[in-house]
């Protein structure tokens, strides 16, 4: 007997639950219940338990179990995997070239080519040699470390997702910026995705995907990091002074013109924004991406927890911070710049 | 009055809200702006407007705010859709033309200045002032020469390579001008064009327009809130009112013979010695007075006579346009134009 019984009863539902009582493997309450052989003793209404799936199916074997919901939706995916698959990894496949292509020339380039090279960009895009000398510095102590590989490693992560976070993100977020109905279904998805936990981001990912591939990890940062630049990007155009864009319309301008003569330069300052902390996120999400085989410092943190070698993990903690502070400040920099030049 | 009519506006209805065509039967039948806004939601923008607005003329628009003037002039380039009614540029219904029409109609018929200048800011002054030709697919090196005519022409040789921030309000508002000019369009929107310009300022960009309209002609649509603005610039004034125009005419005409206290209201703290010309009071008549002080033209002020009469009020002044009198104008007669006229229904200002 249990508590929700005469749900059942009064609803005369009785001879579909017994349907249901065959030959299940008797619950672990039961058999206590039968080997402590008190059965009937008055259940007080302190300990009335909530109707929930597994009460009431102490109540009516036919009803399902909460297990069997989770089982049931492990089930569904595992069924439509396969078709999922077929579709979705000839898709996914340049994202895997492009990563180990990136990697592959990144770390088979000697670092006297790679480390100009680096500094030559940062140059070129914050035009202040207070932040070159600064990114040299920190280049050169990670590479005196012997942590350059994984620095490097890192870094082509963090460059091919974030590009490809820009290339995907600017287009969205415009049609965003466009349509009022494209932003109302757009934002739950965008608030859904930056609100799961990173490691829920991993669990359908290893499912559909091979752990060995690179494409998984890089998935899995594009979906984490790609959020700021779509916000930010419909933000800035809707944020575009409205005279402008009347006299835009007024000087008969087509809509294309609007956009790339108008709209997009006036709210580059706020898309750059977008860019820099998508950036951001790709380095935070990198790091857990090491969890799915992801090379970079990310593993060497991994090592220092798993092998408790204290000195490994703290060390690469300390590189990523570096890269974050390199990342942060060269696009800060590139973003005043962008700023400066277009004050109303 | 001989020119030919470029916009006309007939029977130009504007209302605001979600289902504007159950409103427009209400305000047919005689509802008011605030019963309308109470009982059914809807905000009545523009009510029954009917302009004629003729070729090389200054037509200026002039009402307070909420008055609807704005959206009066966003109407003769589709900024704003009319609830009903028709705009006709050269004889065509603009609400009749397609997206392509309509954009060749922006593009190179009307050209417009606004009160907040809305210029790009990441352009240099050069790419602003040519942006009506960077819109119609010219590069910069082709419009180059155009634009540094026109900004030279509004005053800004040397600023090209400026950024619009560099500026002041005035050089921008320049800038504004000079972009519009240099789309060569015959007609000119200006929405509060110099509004957010300081008094001094204000005054020279009056005069500079007045000197471009001498030279230039173009049919200029002005939108103002400034009464001594509008008496400065206008050919033909409209005065709107929450949505209706209260009269129309000529300033001079509108000035001497308000219909409406809400005019009468309006002017009466202008300087009427400097707006009022001669034309409008004197006596029309080609026979030379008894004891001629001097000869003036129509086009003086009264202020310019009264300077010149010294403020003896016994002389009389043979008027003459172009040799030839054309009146006579009694120190008296001036005197007592000098004084604000009540409106033609009686005396309720007092209502105001």
């Amino acid at each position: 007997m249990a508590t929700y019984d005469f749900v059942f009863s009064s609803l005369g539902l009785e001879d579909w639950c017994s349907d249901g009582q065959s030959d299940a493997p008797m619950s672990m309450a039961a058999l206590l219940q039968k080997t402590k052989g008190t059965d009937a003793e008055a259940e007080s209404l302190w300990d009335l338990p909530f109707p929930s799936m597994d009460a009431l199916n102490e109540s009516c074997a036919a009803f399902p179990k909460s297990r069997e919901l989770t089982k049931g939706l492990e089930e569904g995916f595992l069924s439509i995997k396969d078709s999922l698959s077929v579709v979705l990894d000839p898709l996914t496949q340049p994202l895997s070239w492009f990563l180990d292509g990136t990697l592959y020339g990144m770390l088979n380039t000697p670092w006297w080519i790679v480390i100009p090279a680096l500094l030559a960009v940062v140059f070129v895009v914050t035009k202040s040699w207070k932040l070159v000398g600064f990114v040299a510095g920190s280049l050169v102590l990670l590479a005196f470390i012997d942590y350059y590989q994984y620095a490097m490693e890192t870094l082509s992560i963090i460059f091919v997702c974030a590009f490809l976070c820009v290339l995907l993100g600017v287009p969205i977020g415009i049609a965003m910026s466009r349509s009022d109905m494209m932003q109302r279904l757009t934002i739950p998805v965008l608030d859904m995705l930056q609100t799961l936990p990173p490691f829920v981001y991993l669990i359908p990912l290893i499912f559909l995907f091979s752990v060995t591939e690179s494409k998984l990890y890089g998935i899995a940062i594009i979906l984490y990091a790609i959020v700021p630049v779509i916000r930010l990007t419909n933000l800035g155009i809707r944020l575009v002074d409205k005279d402008v864009i009347e006299a835009a319309d007024a000087f008969g301008m087509t809509s294309q013109q609007k956009l790339f003569k108008v709209q997009i330069p006036l709210a580059l300052p706020n898309i750059m924004a977008g860019v820099n902390q998508t950036i951001m996120m790709s380095l935070a999400m990198v790091v857990i991406a090491s969890l799915v085989s992801a090379p970079g410092l990310g593993v060497l943190v991994l090592q220092g927890i798993r092998n408790l070698e204290l000195g490994v993990g703290l060390v690469a903690g300390l590189g990523i911070v570096i890269l974050a502070v390199i990342l942060d400040r060269v696009t800060k920099a590139s973003l005043a710049r962008i700023n400066a030049s277009q004050k109303q | 009055m001989d020119r030919d009519i470029k916009i006309s506006i007939r029977n130009l209805y504007k209302i605001f809200g979600p289902i504007p065509d159950v409103a427009l039967a209400y305000v047919r039948r005689g509802m008011g702006k605030a019963e309308l806004l109470e009982k059914h939601n809807h905000v009545l923008g523009l009510q029954d407007i009917n302009v004629d607005m003729r070729e090389g003329e200054i037509t200026v628009i002039m009402g307070l705010s909420g008055s609807g003037k704005s959206t009066l002039i966003r109407h003769l380039n589709r900024l704003i859709e009319p609830t009903a009614g028709e705009i006709e540029v050269d004889g065509k219904n603009v609400l009749n033309f397609d997206e392509d029409g309509l954009r060749k109609l922006r593009r190179e018929q009307m050209s417009m200045v606004f009160q907040k200048f809305a210029l790009l800011p990441h352009k240099t002054v050069l790419e602003n002032a040519g942006m009506a030709l960077l819109v119609r697919g010219h590069t910069v090196r082709d419009f180059e020469d155009e634009a540094k005519k026109w900004l030279a022409r509004v005053g800004l040789e040397g600023n090209e390579n400026q950024y619009p921030h560099q500026l002041s309000g005035g050089m921008q508002q320049r800038v504004g001008i000079a972009r519009a000019l240099a789309s060569n369009s015959p007609v000119m929107l200006m929405d509060e064009a110099f509004s957010a310009l300081d008094p001094l300022i204000r005054s020279d960009m009056q005069d500079l327009l007045l000197e471009l309209q001498e030279e230039l002609k173009k049919t200029v649509v002005f939108i103002t809130h400034d009464l001594d603005e509008a008496l400065k610039l206008a050919d033909h004034l409209v005065i709107l009112k929450d949505g209706h125009i209260v009269q129309q005419g000529e300033p001079q005409e509108i000035l001497m013979h308000p219909n409406d206290p809400y005019i009468t209201d309006f002017i009466s703290d202008i300087n009427r010695a400097r707006v009022l010309r001669v034309r409008s009071v004197m006596a029309k008549t080609t026979e030379p007075p008894a004891d001629c002080a001097g000869d003036i033209s129509d086009r003086d002020n009264l202020e310019s006579v009264i300077a010149r009469s010294e403020g003896d009020t016994d002389l009389v002044y043979r008027v003459v346009k172009k040799g030839n009198q054309v009146g006579i104008l009694e120190m008296k007669e001036l005197v007592k134009a000098l004084v604000p006229v009540d409106a033609s229904e009686g005396d309720n200002r007092s209502r105001y």
